[in-house]
């Protein structure tokens, strides 16, 4: 009871009931097993891709123990395109995260903090785009970039996840809310608008610089329509468009270990990188809702 | 706004009124920040988005570029298009399983989830993780998952009679099984909107409830969740904006079957345009999701705005 009176900012939890009840404890416990549950898919894909295809025709039932094998992996590395696949997948969402960041810098300091002709009725237009969906867009699209010769090219993966208003708006936002008497100060002395942007106001916005490129980074890694009808052949498939090509045969004649081995490759270096930013993914997401 | 510290609040509220002279002053080279954005923007956004409109007039086939115009034509064969009602009602389906699934489950892990300390922290994370992974690797894992005899679920329900069951191919369970499964890969993002909510409750208020002896459910449905009321509307807003777009997810775990039964408005427009190469008709069912996408983003902006007043 007193650690809810004596902790300076208690949460709604704590808060709400005499703390540290059999009730807490009952409900963590709960969590616990539900979250054993919830990662259960993906520890048991992880424990089998171990084991040879053969003796996973009889069963998969069991976890740990019996043979253990890394060729499914070996097999991996030397047949398919994978490796290809990653480094596209990579080149791609980099390519856009720097894209983005540097576009919607720029444009966000426009809209929020100087004054032009239009800029209203503009950002109006730009604010609309929000609700128009992919679907919407990828068959126009699709059409002109096959008609300028795009279609499995580099440019022709990036281009269009540049043109998103969502970093925009979020950036306006950002910018919106820093206090003026900084830029004023600059301009006293005699900065230009460029250099006191880039100097003083651009340095002030890394954190939502980072919300910004996690957000992109991750919906460009995962995105799977427009790889799907520009990309066509396998040398420019992205990871995800290049995995969905192999799950049509599925079950056929890979075997169950070398599609489970193929899951953990492709899901590693992302949950990786998760858990090394974990602390910003999730304050990040807790920024925007906020918002 | 808000998210910045109020001392950052108050600092821009004092001096706005002296700087519109001299940094908002109109030029048009000011113009040049944002030109590199709009100049993108407009070829790949608004250009393609007026066009798709002028091909949803026209018949036109993908391959051979051939296409006359026949004005609204298109649209009125949709709505004939009994195969275009099915679409729409799958959409409409797994938006009513989906979305009240994600608003009780991610509320109820905001509510346990709500407290500091490590293993607090470590849940929450569990929780978000399977949000960072493509939708290729979500798929392959629970169409391993799922298989009937030899999957894991299979397995664990075994027990239960229920070990032989094929979640993916019966067309009862097929479009359920996908809402399920995209349930638990992106509950993440709703549940720390709710934390984000949550955090912003003031803490006496709570303290009072506890001072008034009020009991657990007493102080969460007169106050926990009156304070919510806005959040709650915002992630099932959020939620059918999403759903209403669904598409990658189902393709690769049953591909629209069996028999149609989860075939999505999304599918519909790909398959229109890409195998059946008719692009009109493809173009003309898009507009129709643009529509109703509008009508939800319009509905979360006004519920954002909302909010901001109150705060």
């Amino acid at each position: 009871m007193s650690t809810a009176a004596l902790t300076p900012n208690p949460t709604a939890a704590e808060a709400g009931a005499p703390a540290r009840s059999g009730f807490d404890r009952a409900v963590m416990a709960l969590l616990v097993l539900l979250a054993l549950l919830w990662m259960l898919p993906l520890l048991w894909v992880l424990a089998l891709s171990f084991k040879p295809n053969e003796f996973l025709m009889g069963r998969t039932g069991v976890f740990l123990g019996g043979p253990y094998t890394l060729e499914n992996y070996t097999d991996i590395l030397g047949t398919s395109m994978v490796f290809r696949w990653l480094a596209n997948s990579a080149g791609v969402a980099l390519a856009q995260t720097a894209g983005v960041l540097v576009l919607s810098s720029l444009a966000g300091y426009g809209f929020a903090r100087t004054e032009f002709p239009g800029r209203k009725l503009v950002f109006v237009l730009v604010m609309f785009g929000l609700a128009i969906p992919s679907q919407t867009l990828f068959i126009p699209l699709h059409r002109m970039f096959a008609h300028a010769g795009l279609q499995n090219t580099f440019a022709g993966l990036v281009l269009p996840g540049l043109a998103g208003p969502f970093g925009v708006y979020l950036m306006t936002q950002y910018f919106r809310a820093i206090p003026a008497e900084l830029e004023e100060a600059a301009m006293l002395d005699n900065a230009s608008r460029l250099k006191t942007f880039l100097f003083v106001i651009l340095p002030l916005t890394l954190p939502a610089q980072a919300t910004l490129a996690i957000f992109t980074f991750l919906g460009a890694w995962n995105d799977y329509l427009w790889p799907l009808v520009i990309a066509t052949k396998p040398e420019m498939y992205t990871l995800t468009r290049g995995l969905a090509s192999t799950q049509t045969n599925f079950a056929q004649s890979e075997g169950l270990g070398f599609l489970m081995a193929q899951a953990v490759f492709a899901g590693l270096p992302v949950l990786t990188v998760y858990l090394f930013f974990q602390k910003y993914l999730v304050s990040a997401v807790a920024g925007t809702g906020r918002r | 706004m808000s998210a910045l510290s109020p001392t950052l609040d108050a600092a821009m509220a004092a001096p706005a009124r002296g700087v519109d002279t001299g940094l908002r002053r109109s030029r048009p080279a000011h113009a040049l920040f944002v030109l590199p954005f709009v100049g993108l923007y407009a070829a790949l956004v608004l250009w393609p988005l007026l066009q798709g409109f002028w091909i949803s007039l026209h018949e036109h086939d993908l391959l051979s570029d051939e296409h006359h115009f026949i004005g609204l034509e298109n649209f009125a064969n949709l709505i004939d298009d009994e195969f275009f009602a099915q679409v729409l009602w799958n959409t409409l389906r797994f938006v009513m399983i989906s979305v009240p699934v994600f608003v009780v489950v991610s509320l109820a892990l905001a509510l346990a989830l709500n407290r500091p300390g490590r293993l607090g922290a470590l849940l929450r994370g569990t929780f978000f993780a399977a949000s960072v992974l493509s939708v290729t690797i979500v798929t392959l894992v629970w169409r391993l998952a799922l298989m009937p005899e030899r999957g894991l679920v299979s397995q664990l329900l075994a027990p239960l009679g229920l070990g032989e069951v094929g979640w993916l191919t019966s067309e009862r369970l097929a479009l359920p099984t996908v809402a399920l499964v995209t349930v638990w890969w992106i509950i993440g993002l709703p549940m720390m909107l709710f934390l984000a909510a949550l955090q912003q409750i003031p803490a006496d208020v709570h303290e009072a409830a506890a001072l008034d002896n009020a009991s657990r459910w007493r102080t969460f449905t007169a106050v926990t969740l009156p304070a919510l009321a806005r959040t709650v509307a915002l992630v099932a807003v959020i939620e059918l904006i999403r759903e209403c777009q669904v598409f990658p997810q189902i393709m690769l775990l049953t591909n629209g079957g069996p028999n149609n039964s989860s075939r999505p408005l999304a599918q519909f427009i790909y398959e229109q345009a890409f195998v059946q190469l008719s692009l009109g008709y493809a173009t003309a069912a898009s507009q129709v999701l643009f529509a109703i996408m509008l009508v939800g983003v319009s509905l979360q902006l006004w519920l954002e705005r909302e909010r901001k007043e109150r705060a």
